[in-house]
């Protein structure tokens, strides 16, 4: 039985299901207001510079193979970028999980003596509920990017990947600042540029004066032991070099074979993501550089559920997200439920099949259902995952195994079954999808899916479906 | 269940290796039929994308870099890495060379200069890799202008030939335009940690000796 992340530690279980927490986030036209704002912004930025680059399809597919190839050569690879970090007088620590994970940074910092660290956005120490650890420790975590920021003070959790405080507006932001930043000008108004201008005062001391950092990494690559963080405010730059220590907390899939593989995925990633040609920072360190930077450095791989994906041989795929959040910018159901019903640190559609694979799918059992199987998120991915063959293997799973634990299905299994049945067979799904269309000419737009589907379409929104589904597009062409 | 002697290094790659079975995967061929190195370099590109990113750019021969330099930064403090070339230096400017300054005191000065590695005209992507010219990250990241000094052929076409050049073992600062957040409704705000003025002066090729 492959080990998923333990129960009781990190983020990735909510503690309802989803469509309980998405009928709430539903109701908050606020909500739903910002995230529309967000996502069309973001998703019109990322086309134009997609357009620019001639061989956008060609990048996609080197990318996919280059994850492919990781995953079928994962001890390997990561054994050898162990061997090139510590050859660059870096140390490296393996983390079974979450627990384990937790442990070791709260040892490394409590060594240090220090009672403050200083946190680049990560992803994965999201996962671990890394933070929470060290508060129990005595130790004050300090986020620096200014959405995790905005989130912190809040005492919010991030709903978007790539931007945790998409669900706030500036109106909220400022009143967030007004309320838990010490010595805030109260004249404060709610001009980007003038919250942001808050947000720099507010942690220049904090940036000279601490001596610990803790980041993720975007890539780490195998051959050389480089890793890099990808960023756009220059508090990733300033927690990887202003510190005596360095720590980072990254996921055995972030590792790359070769420095050339970055040659795709740093083209790749920032067109997807924020719909830039390049962010504005990356950093690229390798072990520790006499007199340039922290002396010394820690990289903490992070299993957690990782090698029970890597089991699945369908489900593998899930671990090649390099976190661009495309597909969270293009889904229907995340642009009306927003991050936060998900549960999980990893929202949308990724989050509804990364979310359940890491914990076991009985433990997110209604995430694989958190889709309407448009495909939207399949066609946006730079790395060609295709979510929603995982969505539908995860639904099949959890019926069988509820199945075989209660000898009846439940209702929404029943239901499920159905959906899964159809979603397999490939003409049958086509004409679901034709059908749900023909939903939305009969003036039903938000009715749901016709019988059986539709047991679980009652009380849901469901997405207006495209005019003409990605499949037909493909075969027109 | 688990054997109390095994290390969680043993552990997880026992899983992995147990995830993947007998035999060991077969890597697949990885087709590379996306743009390589070695396309034409547009000098032209390299300022649309700068300019668009709203760095300043100035075009100028290796002995007007003072007057520019002069131009933004005269009568200011400027931290300048110990290998600059001085020329680029005005006598308006007063210079602290960076032999191991410490933070605080970098944080006060108005600006920096430095020299480039590399620079990727597709994305409008000056590169820095700690040469003597350019000096430790730190410099180019507290002061609030940073003015970058880069010759014609360190410019690349796109970022498979920047990779190329440069060496993975060195620690390497990618800088696109100024210091920029879009976390407010995801509007672009210039300067929130990093410089909030990035100028890029472009210099013929080949008149001056890079450090490093
Ligand atoms: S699954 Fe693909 S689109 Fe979604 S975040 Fe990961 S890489 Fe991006």
């Amino acid at each position: 039985m492959p080990t998923t992340a333990p129960r009781g530690v990190g983020h990735l279980r909510g503690d309802e299901p989803f469509p309980v927490a998405a009928r709430r986030s539903l109701a908050d036209a606020q909500l739903r207001r910002n995230l529309g704002h967000a996502t069309s912004t973001i998703r019109a930025k990322s086309a134009a510079v997609i357009d620019e680059v001639p061989d956008w399809q060609e990048l996609r597919e080197a990318g996919s193979a280059i994850k492919a190839d990781t995953m079928a050569r994962l001890p390997e690879l990561l054994q050898q970028l162990e061997t090139a970090v510590v050859a660059a007088g870096g140390t490296v620590h393996w983390a079974v999980d979450a627990v384990e994970a937790n442990r070791i940074v709260t040892d490394l910092v409590t060594a240090t003596g220090t009672d403050r660290v200083m946190k680049v956005k990560s992803m994965a120490t999201q996962e671990i509920g890394l933070n929470e650890a060290l508060e129990a420790a005595g130790i004050e975590p300090v986020e620096t990017d200014l959405a995790e920021l905005i989130v912190q003070l809040g005492r919010d959790k991030p709903s978007h990947i790539l931007v945790p405080a998409i669900h706030r507006n500036r109106a909220e932001i400022r009143e967030i600042f007004l309320r838990e930043m010490p010595g805030v000008d109260p004249s404060l108004t709610d001009e980007p540029a003038i919250l942001a201008a808050a947000a720099r005062r507010h942690l220049r001391r904090t940036f000279l004066s601490t001596r610990v950092a803790i980041s993720g990494a975007n890539f780490a690559v195998a051959e050389t032991g480089a890793l890099a963080v990808v960023e756009s405010e220059g508090n990733g730059r300033m927690c990887l070099t202003l510190p005596d220590t360095l720590i980072t907390v990254m996921g055995i899939e972030k590792v790359i074979p070769t420095w050339a593989d970055l040659e795709v995925f740093l083209q790749l990633l920032p067109r997807a993501s924020t719909g830039e040609r390049m962010n504005p920072y990356t950093s690229m360190w390798t072990g520790v550089t006499p007199g340039d930077g922290p002396q010394d450095f820690h990289l903490v791989l992070l299993d957690n559920g990782r090698s029970a994906v890597l089991a699945d041989e369908v489900g593998r795929q899930a671990l090649h997200c390099i976190r661009c959040s495309a597909c969270l910018n293009v889904c229907p159901v995340y642009e009306r439920t927003g991050g936060h019903a998900y549960g999980s640190v990893y929202p949308g559609p990724i989050g509804a099949v990364l979310s359940p694979q890491l914990t076991g799918v009985e433990d997110n059992a209604s995430l694989p259902y958190a889709s309407s199987l448009c495909g939207a998120c399949f066609d946006a991915c730079p790395v060609k995952i295709d979510i929603p063959s995982i969505l539908v293997h995860l639904r099949a799973e959890h019926v069988t195994a509820y199945r075989s634990e209660h000898r009846l299905p439940s209702a929404e299994a029943v239901t499920m079954a159905a959906a899964a049945y159809t979603m397999d067979h490939l003409p049958m799904y086509e004409a679901a999808q034709r059908g749900s269309r023909l939903a939305r000419f009969a003036g039903r737009r938000g009715r749901g899916l016709p019988p059986p589907l539709s047991g679980w379409t009652v009380g849901r929104d469901l997405p207006q479906p495209p005019p003409q589904t990605f499949r037909e597009w493909w075969t027109q062409r | 269940m688990v054997d109390a002697t095994m290390t969680s290094r043993e552990l997880i790659l026992g899983r992995l290796r147990a995830a993947l079975g007998p035999p060991p995967g077969s890597p697949g061929e990885v087709a590379r039929d996306y743009r390589p190195a070695g396309g034409a370099v547009h000098l032209d590109v390299l300022v649309h994308r700068l300019t668009d990113y709203r760095a300043s750019v100035h075009q100028c021969s290796d002995d007007e870099v003072a007057q520019v330099v002069d131009a933004i930064l005269g009568g200011r403090r400027v931290v300048i890495p110990a290998g600059l070339p001085r020329h680029w230096l005005p006598d308006t400017v007063e210079a602290l060379t960076d032999d191991g300054l410490p933070a605080d005191e970098i944080a006060t000065a108005d600006g920096v200069v430095t020299a480039a590695a590399v620079a990727i005209a597709e994305t409008g992507t000056v590169i820095l890799d700690a040469a003597a010219d350019q000096g430790r990250r730190v410099i180019t990241l507290l002061p609030d202008v940073h003015i970058c000094v880069l010759r014609v052929d360190q410019v690349v076409a796109g970022v498979p030939d920047a990779l190329a050049r440069l060496d993975p073992r060195r620690p390497l600062t990618w800088i696109s335009g100024p210091s920029a957040t879009s976390d407010i409704e995801l509007n672009r705000v210039e300067g929130v940690h990093g410089p909030r003025n990035l100028h890029v002066v472009i210099v013929p090729r080949g008149t001056h000796h890079s450090g490093g």
